[in-house]
């Protein structure tokens, strides 16, 4: 296979489930078949959950919606489609066969239906249809929830633990849960898998939303007839809540169990931070269905290029390497202390970090007086080092964030409470802003005032 | 061998002289649009002379707005689409793109343009609406884009407007005088016409206003005139030879060609006197008509061209060879042009000087002078009070008005020669002075 020069280096393992590398599709359209998963893994893919398999459904025609940001399409993605409407028994068939053509590559099933015998009855099916892991939707926000299923499972921790543990009576492999990120507190659903006694979870599925709306006709994309309905949210414009929720289960004391990291994940790099934040795999789907199969050759080419940069000699060494540095609020240093400093020579003029600090931020960022130069300055005592302006600079590396304080005191608010040295009423003169330069109101409109007269 | 084959047809002219800034569709304008950085304070804004809020209508384009992109643009230029196209982009708002400062390609702004007034032009929308009469007229001397835009925003204001033009059509040299490359005839015109359809300012065709007579009935029957009469015939060199029938005057060949098109007889071995961007525009026209040899005769250093660089690729582009230094002594011939005498210059003392001795011949069958117009000194004269500074530009003040309260001026006439949306720019500032003196607001 394409990975073998590194298949030592990328090999995965998630709960027992092997693959040569990291890469797995997720359960959604691109692994409806046994064609399109066999081409994956010729394409280099380490493994695919098949589209779930499970009680019949049909489908609607028109599925998908997308968000098109400034011209970059799919930057987030939605759908209505329910799970494979396609028989068990053809599924069964071609699992049986991209298994006796790929064996060293993990095939995992998906499953969604209702009653105990059901479920003891389709985890036999797949396992001696040869799959490598279980994977239990209880995610879809769309369709099958409202019939019990899915979501619906994910949101209730204690349906989600009984219904694991009906599995875990039979299933030989492992088990993997998918949650959903469709609740309050990602860690209840998380525990209740584990006390099922599942294997492995996987997160997140999709959010629950609506894409947009088609403001000619007043109905919600996509549109089916002149309806719609909500559909799930996934694509690059998730990728910061799955990190969040990925870390929140990791952080979990004494869990233990293996995460397969889902949502927004289009190349190395956003697979990286899904492994520093503690996933042991991941799993691709919206990149996949935009781009193809072949992005898997600038994935595996990225991670292993960051891997040797870095050191690194297996995936597991990497697994959870940030978590330490996530900590609560409380505990940051308040002593920390950096400015903006824009590098004059690379600044363009476009003045976007004056008034992204002037209208949005702090007021920390003045235009020259005379209006001869276009390159703005920082008011140092102003800045309170928010990055504003660093992120809005479309120069790259022109504003830098340079460190002030001494970098020896550290004081955090949890050893500030400790102390009783913390701001506690509304006018407290303890209160950080204080020594912040506010204009007052009235400056905001001095121009008009001024020509008035 | 020549770049271009002679046209014999109109599809053939229109092949040589296809657009050089094409219509964006919808997926480009969508791209173009979203790597504009809406800067503060823009650049390009400043840049502009009517000083259009372009980051605004560029995210109009963006977010779908395109009847309220248009009025961006109109509300600051009244010939948005003309200028979108014959503007020299490269020296203005583009070239002010703060992305030139870091070494990426500036936002396409002139285009982005054309796709903004495209709709409103195409599907007819209209935008603007005459101003409550006001019982107050003002004549327009000149149907260009200086006093089409002085027209437009007097209308606005509810004051009645005649406009006197000399031809038998208006739009001055954006029909008359642009390379049909950078716009054809009929977007000049419809970007006329959908200013009069909204605007119903008169036009009186086939009036060139000159004489005394005239001047005393324009002053009697109007509260004001705007002057809006450009420049004149191209000058004399005062040469010998200058008098034969194979040579022009670069405006009135450029004229010529863009109403004849395919019909109009070039010669094959063109020289083309001067350095700026009508020399530049009447030597890639040559080129364009098929003329094998084209040869631009420039009597200082490249350095020295009034012509933007661009403009002079351009001319390179379609097969023009360019002498620098050389100043022509006469144009040689007995009935027909034969060639050019010229004889080389230099810089001494800081001034331009003739080398003895070092005359030499160009054969050709065609001279296009495109050495500077000359100005309607007669009107002048007719004028009363009215001013003109040594280059003959007529003299105004910081509102436009000229010496004589009664008269305004703005486009070529008052600046020698400008881009077109000078004019514009000075047509619609006059206005704006015109109204203040007629309605004292």
């Amino acid at each position: 296979m394409s990975a073998k020069s590194s298949k030592n280096k990328l090999a995965s393992n998630l709960a027992g489930i092997k693959s040569p590398n990291p890469f797995w599709l997720a359960s959604a359209p691109p692994t409806n078949s046994g064609y399109q998963i066999m081409k994956a893994f010729d394409a280099g893919w380490g493994g695919a959950v098949w589209k779930t398999m499970g009680v019949p459904v049909v489908n609607t025609s028109s599925r998908y919606g997308a968000v098109s940001y400034k011209g970059n399409r799919m930057s987030g993605f939605n759908n209505i489609e329910l799970i494979s409407d396609r028989t068990l028994a053809d599924n069964l068939r071609e699992i049986e066969e991209v298994k006796k053509y790929f064996p060293d590559n993990a095939v995992v099933g998906s499953l969604m239906v209702q009653s105990k015998e059901e479920w003891h009855q389709i985890i036999k099916d797949v396992e001696n249809a040869g799959v490598d892991g279980i994977e239990l939707n209880f995610g879809c926000p769309h369709g099958m929830c409202e019939r019990g299923m899915g979501s619906a499972v994910g949101q209730d921790p204690e349906v989600l633990a009984l219904i694991t543990s009906w599995v875990m009576e039979v299933a030989k492999v492992p088990v993997i849960v998918k949650l959903s990120p469709n609740v309050s507190h990602i860690q209840d659903p998380a525990i209740a898998a584990k006390k099922g006694g599942a294997n492995a979870v996987s997160l997140i599925n999709t959010i629950q939303s609506i894409i947009g709306v088609d403001i000619d006709n007043f109905v919600p994309y996509p549109t089916v007839d002149g309806k719609s309905t909500n559909g799930g949210y996934c694509g690059p414009a998730v990728k910061p809540i799955a990190l969040n929720m990925v870390k929140n289960v990791a952080k979990i004391p004494d869990y233990n169990l293996p995460i397969s990291g889902i949502g927004g994940i289009e190349n190395w790099r956003d697979a990286v931070e899904f492994i520093l934040m503690g996933a042991t795999n991941v799993q691709v789907c919206t990149a996949v269905m935009h781009y193809g199969f072949g992005i898997i050759r600038e994935m595996v080419s990225g991670l292993e290029q960051y891997m040797s940069d870095k050191g690194f000699n297996s995936i597991d060494e990497m697994v959870g390497k940030a978590l330490p540095n996530v900590q609560k609020w409380e505990n940051l240093n308040l002593k920390y202390k950096i400015i903006a400093e824009i590098e004059e020579s690379k600044c363009i003029g476009c003045q976007l970090c004056y008034i992204a600090c002037e209208d949005g931020a702090h007021q920390a960022i003045k235009l020259s007086e005379n209006g001869e130069s276009r390159i703005p300055k920082i008011i140092e005592e102003n800045c309170v080092g928010c990055n504003l302006c660093s992120l809005v600079c479309p120069v790259e590396s022109c504003i830098s964030m340079v460190r002030k304080d001494n970098g020896k005191e550290e004081l955090t608010w949890t050893e500030r409470t400790e102390r009783g040295d913390i701001p506690t009423t509304f006018n407290d003169k303890m209160a950080g802003g204080l020594g912040h330069f506010v204009p007052e109101p009235k400056k905001a409109i001095e121009y008009r005032l001024s020509s008035k007269k | 061998m020549a770049e271009f084959k002679r046209p014999t047809n109109e599809q053939e002219f229109e092949n040589n002289f296809s657009p050089i800034k094409v219509l964006m569709n919808k997926s480009e304008a969508i791209l173009e649009s979203s790597k504009c950085l809406f800067c503060y304070d823009a650049p390009c804004t400043k840049a502009c002379p009517t000083h259009i809020d372009i980051p605004l209508f560029i995210r109009q384009i963006n977010s779908g707005n395109m009847t309220g992109s248009a009025m961006t643009i109109y509300a600051s230029n009244y010939m948005g689409n003309l200028c979108g196209k014959v503007c020299p982009v490269e020296v203005l708002c583009e070239g002010s793109c703060v992305y030139v400062n870091q070494g990426v390609k500036a936002v396409e702004i002139g285009r982005l343009q054309n796709y903004a007034t495209h709709k409103v032009l195409s599907e007819k929308i209209h935008i603007f609406s005459e101003g409550e009469k006001v019982n107050k007229k003002v004549a327009i001397i000149g149907g260009g884009p200086a006093g089409l835009s002085c027209a437009s925003e007097l209308r606005k204001a509810g004051i009645e407007v005649d406009i006197y033009e000399g031809r038998k059509m208006a739009a001055g040299l954006a029909l008359h005088g642009i390379a049909p490359y950078k716009i054809a005839n009929e977007d000049v015109l419809e970007e006329l016409n959908y200013l009069q359809e909204q605007f119903h300012f008169n036009i009186i065709y086939n009036s060139f206003i000159k004489t005394k007579a005239d001047v005393a009935k324009l002053e009697k029957e109007y509260d004001a005139v705007f002057l809006g009469i450009g420049n004149s015939s191209t000058s004399a060199l005062n040469i010998p030879g200058e008098d034969k029938k194979e040579v022009y005057g670069a405006v009135e060949i450029i004229e010529e060609l863009r109403m004849k098109k395919s019909n109009l007889v070039y010669g094959n071995k063109v020289i083309v006197f001067g350095g700026g961007n009508t020399a530049m525009d009447a030597a890639s026209e040559s080129a364009r008509m098929g003329a094998e040899t084209v040869l631009l005769a420039y009597r200082r250093s490249k350095e020295n061209m009034g012509a933007y660089e661009f403009e002079y690729d351009l001319a390179k582009s379609a097969g023009v060879k360019a002498y620098f230094n050389v100043a022509p002594v006469e144009i040689l011939g007995d009935e027909k042009v034969t060639g050019v005498k010229f004889i080389k210059t230099e810089i001494k003392d800081g001034k331009l000087k003739t080398i003895a001795g070092s005359e030499f011949t160009e054969k050709c069958d065609m001279v296009i002078k495109a050495t500077g117009q000359s100005r309607h000194f007669e009107l002048f004269d007719n004028i009363s009070k009215l001013e003109v500074d040594d280059l003959g530009r007529i003299i105004v003040d910081e509102n436009f008005r000229t010496m004589n309260p009664k008269y305004f001026a703005g486009g070529d006439a008052v600046n020698g020669g400008k881009e077109v949306v000078n004019s514009v720019a000075e047509g619609k500032f006059a206005a704006s002075s015109i109204i203040k003196q007629l309605t004292k607001i």
